[in-house]
């Protein structure tokens, strides 16, 4: 028998970016929160302080402060005909798996979207007409604007102390030849921080970039310019570019974390509690099953804990958003044969290309100097910054030098041809450590009918329950895309006069790898939309079938952005509390009618 | 009979354990504002690593017969020559043997329910139910076996040429085993001979940081305010978790 706890008013599944905005936003309603994260405590004391957190093997090699897939995993496969099987060992994607989540460890490129790309099916059928897009496309519409999501966006870049530079404020042109990006979308205020300093790697791709007629800018960086302190109160001091970023946890307090600037407030105030060591099962619903009644949780000792609530948050990340979904029973599963169900659909990720560029020894990029967020980049081939028609391929990408510090065990790239071993290895290794750049196609990824999540029907986790299936490959569209960008970013690569350069794009045919870290930006499976044949959550990312459960995360994106993930993570967290604060409090129940 | 007569151990050793005293001069400190205490190093004079040389070493997870594997394997992937000491001199042998002591080297940290299917393909990823102390065990003993059949001597006792050659052979997949994957093998020792090539010497290897400073990472400075917009060599040597400087 499970041991029930004293019901609470919302209950908060994870705690990374998503559930600390969400638990402070609902404690400022009122609200009694408890929030359950199923890793332990961790803060920039003890897991981050130096010297101790500056181990490159403790961290990134054998993978401290990530998921742990001995306990819980998901199973890959290429195709619905295929067997899937388990991600035994941590290779893709990074996720986090204590408090703070991915957050903790992120890296800290903090973007808001390309305001097309909410629109992305409408904007693309406007354009190029309905025929242009694939027929088993799945891109859709977030049902939200950017002009809804700005005063989150902004609210979110205070609460992160984000670094950057803004081209138009309230319409008015402030970032020409300052670094600010001319195809931004417009923003009420600038950014809280000035950009930061940038590398030797940035300039020289900032130069070879501007060479070849792009727009270079300034990354938006969640890594501190300088001191500040957010709206929570919370302080940070300036980055130094200490190189181990991504990955790690900021021993300087300079990186953003719910940790660093939301936990301090949270414990603060009484109608808060954080429980470690948590692990949630599953959302228990009531009999008419379109309610929920609060989650059932397995203690740090192995005991099942209900905690009843009014509303349940999952915040989960992506895939466990997902995953509990399905282990619950809230919304319907999707069956990509009949392309029906909701739960599931529009599973997306990042296509990204990357180009090394190697150089002689008195160019000295020094890789091991980085932050996570910074960088210099353009903008020209994102979103839809440029014509489509004529290269037949929906999605844009960014393309930057975002150097967060090169470590020397995963080791700088040595040129093409170069042995795995023995003495030319070494002597490459010595050559090329301090003088390459390294450069990111960060492709958008869109969705189709056949990459898609379930419940796998054989793995289980240590507590019994199946794990969750991801049916996924690269098809034609990302090929295609990929190969173009990538061309782009070998020309800026060439136009900075390297000895010579490593291009690792994708050719037709290649199969998603799992043991090759991509990003950890997956998207989708419990999308938000304005139909609740097509989507999971309505606009305000309220379940549509169980009103008193909202799912923030990345899993509400119908298909992949070109920029990384976070900032609309975050907009979309606190647009969706604005909604429950605003109007679901005062009158729980749908707040869109199906 | 191979080619070349089997190198001399010990003079091998000693040869070695002379490289292995990094000779290194300390720019002046002219950091000024911003650059923390540890930038502000006073000169020093060249000095013995303050670890035990590799050689001193017992192993505890690995036979006598896997231990000289082991060194013989690490002394090629990343051998010494005119750059520096190589991984045996890094101490990436005892890194191995001390790794094995760690969860790691169970599969403690993976996911390892069945069941199991060896035979997938490589883009999903590690698909044995091998952990990390089995693979050394029975890719050792899989390599000694060959080289017994062939040459009548197990890996350790070949000379370095031949060495590399039976090396190349496992990596390009030329040599089959029953019982362990040549490949998973092969990859599991050139990733562990760089980790302990280059891992904080807090780990057991990269001693006396003579892997840092090859290719000239600083460790764990960790601060480089000053120094991000420059185009120039990074003036300091490396430092370690525990203080030490190269
Ligand atoms: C190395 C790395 C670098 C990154 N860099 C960037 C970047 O530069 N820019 C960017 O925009 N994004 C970046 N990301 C992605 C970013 O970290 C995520 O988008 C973000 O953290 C998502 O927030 P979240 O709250 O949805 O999930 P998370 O931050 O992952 O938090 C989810 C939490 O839920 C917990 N949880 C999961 N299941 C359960 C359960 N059953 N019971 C209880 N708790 C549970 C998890 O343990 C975790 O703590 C990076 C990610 C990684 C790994
Ligand atoms: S690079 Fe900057 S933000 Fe990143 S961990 Fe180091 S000090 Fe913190």
């Amino acid at each position: 028998m499970a041991t029930v706890m004293k019901k609470v008013d919302a209950v908060i599944v994870g705690f990374g970016w998503a559930g600390a905005i969400m638990a402070k936003e609902l404690t400022e309603a009122g609200l009694q929160v408890v929030a359950l994260e199923r890793g332990p405590m961790q803060d920039t004391y003890p897991e981050g302080s130096y010297p101790q957190v500056i181990d490159e093997l403790t961290y990134s090699v054998r993978k401290k402060l990530f998921v742990d897939v001995s306990k819980e995993t998901v199973t890959i496969r290429h195709s619905m005909n295929d067997v899937a099987l388990p991600n035994r060992q941590l290779g893709a994607f990074l996720p986090g798996k204590g408090v703070g989540g991915a957050g903790l460890h992120w890296s800290g490129v903090h973007f808001r979207v390309d305001p097309m790309e909410l629109r992305m099916r409408s904007h693309y059928e406007e354009r190029y007409g309905r025929k242009f897009i694939p027929e088993d496309m799945t891109i859709q519409d977030f049902g939200v604007s950017y002009e809804e999501l700005e005063p989150h966006f902004d609210f979110a870049e205070k609460v992160f102390g984000t670094s950057g530079q803004a081209w138009t404020v309230n319409g008015q042109v402030v970032g020409e030849g300052k670094g600010g990006n001319p195809y931004a979308p417009d923003r009420s205020s600038p950014f809280p921080l000035p950009s930061q300093k940038n590398v030797v790697s940035a300039r020289l791709f900032e130069k070879a970039a501007a060479s070849l007629g792009y727009k270079p800018y300034n990354l938006p960086s969640a890594n501190t310019s300088g001191p500040y302190t957010n709206p929570y109160g919370a302080q940070m001091g300036p980055c130094n570019f200490c190189g181990f970023c991504s990955g790690y946890v900021c021993y300087m307090y300079s990186k953003a974390s719910p940790n660093v600037n939301i936990l301090p407030a949270l414990r603060q105030v009484p109608n808060f509690e954080l429980r470690p060591n948590a692990h949630v099962l599953r959302v228990n619903l009531d009999d008419s099953k379109r309610k929920a009644t609060g989650v059932t949780y397995i203690d740090a000792q192995g005991r099942e804990v209900e905690q009843p609530a009014d509303l349940v948050i999952l915040a989960a990340f992506q895939f466990n958003n997902v995953r509990l979904m399905l282990l619950s029973g809230i919304g319907k599963p999707y069956d990509p044969i009949k392309n029906e169900g909701v739960v599931g659909r529009n599973f997306a990720y990042q296509n990204m290309g990357t180009v090394k560029a190697f150089f002689d020894k008195d160019t000295y990029t020094n890789n091991f100097i980085g932050a996570g967020g910074n960088g210099i980049a353009i903008d020209d081939f994102n979103a839809d910054n440029f014509d489509h028609g004529p290269h037949g391929f929906v999605g844009g990408s960014p393309m930057w030098v975002n150097q967060a510090g090169t470590r020397p065990i995963a080791g700088g790239a040595t040129p093409p041809g170069t042995p795995a071993w023995g003495s030319a290895w070494k002597k490459a290794t010595a050559d090329y450590y301090t003088h390459q750049v390294s450069m990111d196609a960060h492709g958008a990824h869109q969705s189709y009918r056949g990459n898609y999540l379930d419940l796998d029907p054989t793995y289980r986790d240590a507590y019994g329950q199946p794990l969750l299936r991801m049916t996924f490959d690269w098809q034609e569209n990302d090929i295609r895309m990929n190969q173009f960008m990538v061309d782009k970013l070998s020309k800026i690569a060439q136009a900075m006069n390297p000895k010579t350069i490593a291009v690792l794009g994708k050719k037709v045919k290649d199969h998603f790898n799992t043991a090759s870290y991509q990003t950890t930006h997956l998207n989708g499976g419990a999308i938000m939309g304005t139909d609740p044949k097509t989507s999971a959550l309505n606009r305000y990312l309220q379940s549509w079938d169980v009103h008193n459960v909202f799912v923030p995360g990345a899993s509400a994106f119908p298909q992949g952005l070109g920029y990384n993930p976070t900032g609309l993570v975050a907009a979309l967290t606190y647009w969706s509390a604005r909604a429950i604060r605003e109007q679901y409090l005062k009158n729980p129940g749908p707040l869109v009618q199906a | 009979m191979p080619e070349h007569a089997p190198d001399n151990p010990r003079r091998d050793f000693l040869r070695k354990t002379l490289t292995l005293i990094p000779v290194v001069t300390v720019a002046s400190t002219g950091l000024g504002v911003g650059a923390s205490q540890l930038l502000a190093a006073p000169q020093h004079e060249p000095k013995v690593p303050a670890t035990p040389p590799a050689g001193n070493y017992q192993p505890t997870f690995f036979t006598a017969e896997e231990w000289a594997f082991v060194q013989a394997a690490v002394s090629r992937i990343i051998p010494a020559d005119e750059l520096g000491p190589g991984a045996l001199e890094a101490g990436a042998a005892e890194f191995i043997d001390r790794q094995m002591n760690t969860p790691y080297a169970t599969g403690a940290q993976w996911y390892m329910q069945g069941p199991f299917k060896a035979d997938a393909a490589p883009e999903l990823g590690y698909q044995l139910q091998l952990s990390p102390q089995q693979i050394y065990r029975l890719g050792i003993a899989a390599v000694d076996g060959w080289c017994k059949a062939n040459s009548g001597q197990v890996f350790a006792a070949q000379d370095s040429a031949t060495r590399d050659h039976v090396l190349s052979k496992i990596e390009a997949g030329e040599l089959a085993f029953d019982t362990v994957p040549a490949k998973v093998f092969f990859s599991l020792l050139v990733q562990n001979t760089r980790e302990g090539f280059f891992c904080d010497p807090i780990h057991g290897g990269n001693k006396g940081m003579v892997g840092w400073t090859q290719i000239g990472f600083p460790g764990a400075r960790a601060d480089f305010m000053d120094w991000v917009e420059r185009n120039e060599p990074y003036p300091f040597p490396a430092v370690s978790i525990r203080g030490e400087r190269a």
